[in-house]
């Protein structure tokens, strides 16, 4: 009877312990979601870092188009938008565009503009040389400026992809507050 | 003064001694019955909020209820259809008739079986209450995207935060109990493949029980941090991702679907051989294939996220993914089909609603594989289609097995017969209400009508009406269901011990009624003997 008592014992432990690693599994996706986006660009998430290296030999022979978008997250008081809707552009070769922002508000904002690229998978092959995404923008009451983004598409963006998309998200930070967010950007 | 203590304890208020047996009980039958009629009233509950519904849908335009408050009938319909009626209605049946299917005694751990089910009920006094409250109940479908649900939620989103939590918990437990009793209290003999397919279904979907419901505590963890204590998981301000929340949603979610339908298979197993009075065909290959669909299960979540701007490649993977499980789902309705092939059939109740699961869950099966085609899907997402697709696997999967099963077993709960000319009437009624509902479904969402939104285009007024006025004679047919388990309940012809003339199996060798205590020694089992 006892031995039967000490199997049920360790069956229902076994089953609590995977109970309880599966709601860690849970937490676990989190981070590998990240790391997978990260290493395969799916989510739209740029590399980030800026790319000092100079861009190989552009290709001649193609022209990809690059449409810029600009959004202002909910409750942000900006005015944000691309001064160029799109550009044609050829692999390897760099390019600079603008983008307008102003502060509607009365009072100092700092702000943090977030990359996305779509299709995800053209992310990994948009390279950024200079961008305002790189730092937090602080404007005060009523200002207004542009914002340059310096980069290049690398020549080997699969033959598929003839358009893609650059979109701006502009959130509301506190100054030098969210590390995490520039961090990872 | 103790004498006094002691009178006082005999002669106990009659509600009171029914209180709390019912209350204290650690009998699986007892725990099993509490089970059904809790997820009964709730499916009746869930039915209403369908009803307020379909009544909105009937025509064009907004006539009875605020677009807000439409809203939340969709998404308390949802919750409380999924948690509410068909996993409990599983497990009350699994308590029931599992201990007495394998020769135990009862349930492994029968207090922690109490436990379970007395968390349900406030579960969903939390979750139905939000009805009621300020701001109203949680308005963003059951799949309770972010931001929909985090940073768009109404108030009472907490509430169902915490329900959910309440009733995972009662999940895991109870199959944990399951799994528990499985392995460990079969009679002598019973080995596992010789048990009853109804046992090995429980037995997969208690695993997956196990493995997804914390997923979605998990999610639902996640969401209560993001809500209020400033995390941001699913917020792209703080570095987070809304379309990850998808993803964990439905690595719980795809999961979740089989665990409402392969109790329903076992159901189906049972029953086809006792009417066709043929073993079941193919016994092995029905395990095999119930643990291949189970496994497959956790590698095809992407499907209900096509046009989240996923790359071909993902793409493709979920889509052959879920092409696969046409195959072992394939193998068991050939199976069910073989049994039935040259057996000598009858019809009563409990056969044709088993008859009707596999005619119309086998259409509900096609749909989805409609829908798991990439470049069709982009049509269908978020259609009407898709809502006649899952109500065609839910509706004739899970309720019609649930209803098979309390036919079949009914005279062995109660000792009496149900009234068989009744529970034909309840059969075909329900049967015409389910495809006059559902069936114009898929041509308004092929037709572009979308899913969730409380008003429509005119053209699609016609295939409408019929779907509303399908959906209040189902509902009227289980009134009719409510009120033949009351009467066979109440008294009618004494049920024999076999019941059925082809039944096998231990529990049509204990007496109808069945005694509150059966097995206390373990029965002994012939060497072949039936599944």
């Amino acid at each position: 009877m006892s031995k039967t008592d000490n199997r049920l014992r360790r069956h229902t432990g076994l089953l609590l312990v995977l109970a309880v690693g599966m709601f860690g599994f849970a937490y676990a996706l989190v981070p590998l979601y990240e790391t997978f986006c990260e290493l395969t660009g799916l989510n739209g998430k740029t590399a980030g870092q800026t790319v000092y290296s100079a861009p190989q030999s552009p290709a001649e022979d193609r022209q990809v188009r690059i449409q810029f978008l600009a959004h202002v997250s909910r409750g942000m008081p900006w005015e944000f938008r691309p001064t160029e809707g799109q550009l044609l552009v050829q692999p390897g070769i760099l390019y600079t565009t603008e983008f307008y922002v102003r502060n509607r508000a009365g009072q100092a904002i700092t702000g943090q503009a977030v990359p996305s690229v779509t299709p995800g998978q053209a992310a990994l092959y948009l390279n950024k040389v200079e961008c305002f995404c790189f730092t937090q923008q602080l404007l005060q009451a009523g200002e207004e400026m542009l914002m340059a983004v310096t980069f290049f598409v690398d020549p080997g963006l699969p033959e598929e992809i003839n358009t893609l998309s650059l979109s701006y998200t502009v959130f509301r930070v506190e100054p030098l507050q969210a590390p995490e967010v520039v961090k990872s950007l | 003064m103790s004498t006094h203590v002691h009178t006082e304890a005999k002669s106990r208020h009659p509600l009171l001694r029914f209180a709390s047996r019912w209350l204290m009980t650690t009998n699986h039958k007892e725990i099993g019955t509490l089970y059904l009629w809790l997820s009964f009233l709730l499916f009746f509950i869930a039915g209403a909020l369908a009803m307020g519904i379909r009544a909105e849908l009937a025509q064009p335009g907004i006539q009875l209820v605020e677009p807000d408050f439409y809203n939340q009938l969709v998404t308390m319909h949802g919750l409380v259809m999924v948690f509410g009626a068909v996993m409990p209605a599983f497990v009350g049946l699994a308590n029931w008739m599992i201990p007495m299917m394998i020769g135990a005694p009862d349930m492994a751990l029968p207090r922690l079986n109490n436990f379970s089910f007395w968390i349900l009920p406030f579960a969903f006094t939390l979750l139905l209450s939000s009805l009621f409250m300020e701001g109203g109940a949680p308005n963003f479908g059951w799949t309770f995207y972010a931001p929909l649900s985090t940073t768009y939620g109404p108030p009472s989103t907490d509430f169902f935060i915490v329900g959910v939590h309440m009733m995972g918990i009662s999940s895991i437990l109870g199959a944990i109990n399951i799994i528990v009793t499985i392995f460990n209290l079969r009679a002598p003999g019973m080995t596992l493949m010789k048990m009853p397919l109804f046992v090995w279904t429980w037995l997969i979907t208690a695993f997956l029980l196990i493995m997804v419901m914390p997923v979605l505590a998990g999610a639902v963890t996640m969401m209560l941090t993001d809500r209020h204590f400033g995390t941001s998981f699913f917020d792209a301000s703080g570095g987070g991702d809304p379309v990850m929340f998808q993803h964990i949603f439905w690595f719980f979610g795809h999961p979740e679907v089989y665990i409402m339908i392969l109790p329903g298979f076992g159901i189906a197993s049972q029953i086809i051989p006792t009417f066709a009075r043929k073993k079941l065909f193919g016994y092995h290959s029905m395990v095999y294939a119930t643990v291949s669909i189970a496994m497959l299960s956790f590698v095809v979540w992407g499907h209900h996220m096509f046009t989240t701007g996923m790359p071909l490649a993902t793409e493709l993977f979920f889509m052959y993914a879920t092409m696969l499980i046409a195959v072992p789902t394939g193998v068991k309705v050939f199976n069910w089909v073989a049994t039935m092939w040259r057996g000598s059939m009858t019809f009563e109740t409990p056969m044709l609603f088993a008859i009707g699961f596999v005619m119309m869950f086998t259409i509900g099966g096609f749909s989805g594989l409609m829908l798991a085609l990439v470049p069709a899907d982009f049509q269908y997402h978020d259609t009407f289609f898709v809502v006649a697709h899952f109500h065609y696997v839910l509706y004739p999967g899970a309720i019609f097995g649930t209803m098979a099963a309390v036919y079949y077993w009914l005279p062995k709960w109660t000792g009496h017969m149900y009234d068989e000319r009744l529970g034909k009437i309840h059969f075909w009624a329900a049967t015409i209400g389910v495809n006059l509902t559902f069936f114009p479904m898929h041509f308004s969402g092929l037709a572009g009508m979308p899913r969730r939104i409380v008003d429509y285009s005119l053209q699609f007024a016609d295939f409408n009406l019929l779907s509303s006025i399908g959906a209040m004679l189902l509902g009227l047919t289980q009134i009719l269901f409510l009120y033949i388990v009351i009467k066979t309940i109440r008294g009618g012809k004494k049920a024999t011990t076999q019941v059925w003339e082809g039944a096998e199996g231990l529990e049509w060798t204990v007496p109808s009624p069945a005694p509150r205590h059966t097995f206390e020694t373990p029965p002994v089992i012939d060497h072949d003997q039936a599944h």
